[in-house]
């Protein structure tokens, strides 16, 4: 058996010559002493594998037409064989494909692995991240419940935002003027075969250029990358202490690819995949379009910035970022590797991790948005059950208020807490705003009459830490 | 050594590259536009606007703002729900109409008419506007776009337009 093997090996090595290159590859020097903050490229790579192979099956039943889609992805989820675990699968990679590649780019910045001979693995590297979020944005949309049609309707308006063109890509992605059966198709295109083929090339390139340029040793502080003489010293201390890629340095990644291909399973057999809401209607208008996860941060940044500069940041700050990230090797492609030595480096990782995560926790609490479910405050915490209190809670829920405004845990977080106001403001100060309104609240002197205005005020006063004294509750006039 | 007609005649040579490279060219120009212009031919077509039927003139009362569905200005036959469109129509008086986009003029997300507090307000980032469709509170730019609207007998309708951006 092991002789038949060989000769068919020996064989296919006259024919082709692929025998001697993989054994080349499997078996080139690496630099000793890898740690595991080396594995994250190749489980990237192994996430994107899976997401291949997942999506092949569930593309075999998915039918990218607007009805049909939502109708074969409860196929799919409900009654195709081991379909929901596909689908689980394909979402929690995609969820890990990010996480993956993000940390692999924050290891390779910190590292400065993109330093002089690697500037073109680096910028591959962010084509490549470039291409995993927009799959992941492609992703949602194929998802094509009512989140999904209305996440396109918000795509398309972000891109107006674009100066000169902002239209002709809002139209582009639409596929038209309006949202229709030919918006998903251009979206399944985009993520079944567009996407998937630029980042297949890539993949291609940038795993060449490694074995080119070789893995980058692990930095050290004082050890400055020098161009002159950095591939000479490279290739000399490989011959002096590297060691064979295969099984020295990939064990690792075969390890921590079990523990990733295990994970994903269990979390898509127990959690499973995302719901499919509602179906697919721009007529529809009871829905709350929010992204996934990973973009959830974009959302809360729009929320928090100041009208008027949605261009600035949506357009030329994410621009000038990723632009900034691909031409970084052309600014900076020699000098010390270390963080240690990097303080900036670790600063700009800091800021960067920071600011995502405390935006992405922001954004899935969203206490900017109005909650239309809130209920009417019940009579114990109203205090009253007739008289100008009780009509102002009533007209404070039906106005509206309560989807901004908190009061003893109930009601929106858009606007302050009012659960004590009474203490805070009088009447007259009261009846100032809201009559007049402010920034982020309408006035309400067009649309309520002196009497309810009055009541609201009775009621808003009501809402004190302590008792109010008889006198200081308002009486209507 | 390798002889060829071209290493005898280096201008001959040339000539030969330059005719593979154009030829190169023209084949990938030839493949590329038509599927270039498929694809990307619906940014530029601009069809004509049509007049949607929404409902009879008395179904709506004075004063009173209602959420109207109708068919988009292109649908496909196969689009399904997604060719609907929607638009919050208020009657101002006897005989005249406004409609409102749904669409959110930060970033498009669906707003949502409350007739008790005489608001539309957007679940996406807050954004509030009055009845009358200018910008009461939060981040839009700008007002709710609007529609044309017409009587035609007792028909109210309403001029299907693109997405508004």
């Amino acid at each position: 058996m092991k002789q038949r093997l060989g000769a068919a090996l020996a064989w296919l090595e006259d024919r082709t010559g692929l025998v001697g290159i993989v054994r080349t590859v499997m078996q080139h020097p690496v630099p000793p002493g890898a740690t595991w903050w080396y594995v994250f490229g190749s489980a990237t790579l192994l996430a994107f594998l899976v997401q291949v192979v997942t999506g092949v099956v569930l593309g075999s039943m998915y039918v990218p037409a607007p009805d049909d889609a939502y109708r074969s992805l409860e196929f799919i989820t409900n009654d195709a064989p081991a379909g929901r675990l596909v689908r689980g699968m394909h979402a929690w990679t995609a969820t890990a494909m990010i996480v993956l590649i993000g940390i692999h780019a924050l290891q390779v910045f910190l590292f400065g692995s993109y330093k002089y001979p690697r500037e073109v693995n680096w910028m591959t590297g962010v084509l490549l991240l470039a291409f995993t979020l927009a799959m992941a944005f492609t992703g949602q949309i194929l998802r094509f419940d009512n989140n999904g049609v209305w996440s396109t309707i918000v795509l398309v308006k972000m891109t107006s935002y674009v100066p000169v063109i902002g239209d002709d890509l809002g139209r582009f992605f639409l596929a038209g003027d309006v949202v229709n059966a030919s918006t998903l198709s251009h979206f399944f295109t985009f993520h079944v075969f567009v996407i998937p083929g630029l980042i297949f090339a890539i993949i291609g390139i940038h795993l060449y250029l490694v074995i080119r340029n070789g893995i980058s040793e692990p930095p050290e502080a004082g050890r400055p990358v020098d161009p002159a003489t950095y591939r000479a010293w490279y290739h000399d201390y490989l011959r002096r202490e590297g060691v064979p890629f295969w099984p020295d340095a990939i064990w690792r990644d075969a390890l921590f690819g079990v523990l990733l291909v295990v994970g994903l399973l269990v979390l898509a057999g127990v959690i499973g995949p995302p719901e499919v809401g509602a179906p697919p209607s721009p007529a529809n208008l009871d829905t709350n379009p929010r992204p996934d996860w990973y973009f959830i941060w974009l959302f809360a940044a729009l929320a928090l910035l100041p009208p008027g500069i949605e261009f600035y940041f949506l357009i030329l700050g994410s621009g000038l970022f990723f632009i900034g990230l691909f031409i970084l090797p052309l600014l900076a492609n020699r000098g010390e590797r270390s963080w240690k030595m990097r303080p900036w480096a670790v600063g700009i990782v800091c800021v960067i991790v920071t600011g995502v995560g405390a935006l992405t926790v922001y954004g899935l609490q969203a206490p900017w948005s109005p909650d239309f479910a809130t209920q009417p405050l019940s009579a114990e915490v109203v205090g009253a059950t007739t008289g100008p209190v009780a009509n102002g809670a009533q007209l404070f829920h039906e106005k509206g208020c309560h989807y901004c405004h908190r009061i003893a845990g109930s009601g929106g977080q858009r606007g302050p807490d009012l659960t004590t106001i009474g203490d805070k403001l009088s009447e007259n100060e009261l009846i100032w705003r809201i009559a007049n309104g402010g920034v982020n609240m309408p006035s309400f002197a067009g649309t309520l009459t002196q009497h309810e205005l009055r009541e609201i005020v009775a009621f808003l006063q009501s809402r004190r830490s302590a008792p109010a004294p008889a006198q200081n509750v308002p009486t209507v006039r | 050594m390798i002889t060829t007609e071209g290493s005898r005649n280096p201008s001959r040579r040339r000539l030969l590259e330059r005719v593979v490279v154009g030829a190169g060219g023209l084949i990938s120009a030839l493949v590329a536009i038509p599927p270039l212009a498929m694809f990307l031919g619906p940014m530029f077509r601009r069809v004509p606007e049509p007049w949607r039927t929404v409902g009879r003139v008395n179904d709506f009362r004075i004063g009173e703002t209602v959420q109207v569905t109708f068919e988009n200005a292109s649908p496909i036959p196969w689009s399904g729900q997604t060719g609907l469109t929607a638009a919050w129509l208020r009657r101002e008086s006897e005989g005249r109409f406004i409609a409102f986009s749904v669409n959110c003029a930060h970033l498009g997300c669906p707003v949502r008419w409350e007739g008790r507090a005489q608001l539309f307000f957007c679940p996406c980032h807050g954004g509030t506007y009055y009845a009358d469709g200018s910008v009461a509170a939060g981040p839009p730019p700008r007002g709710l776009s609007q529609y044309a609207v017409r009587v035609q007998g007792d028909q109210v309708q309403i001029l299907a337009s693109p997405l508004p951006l």
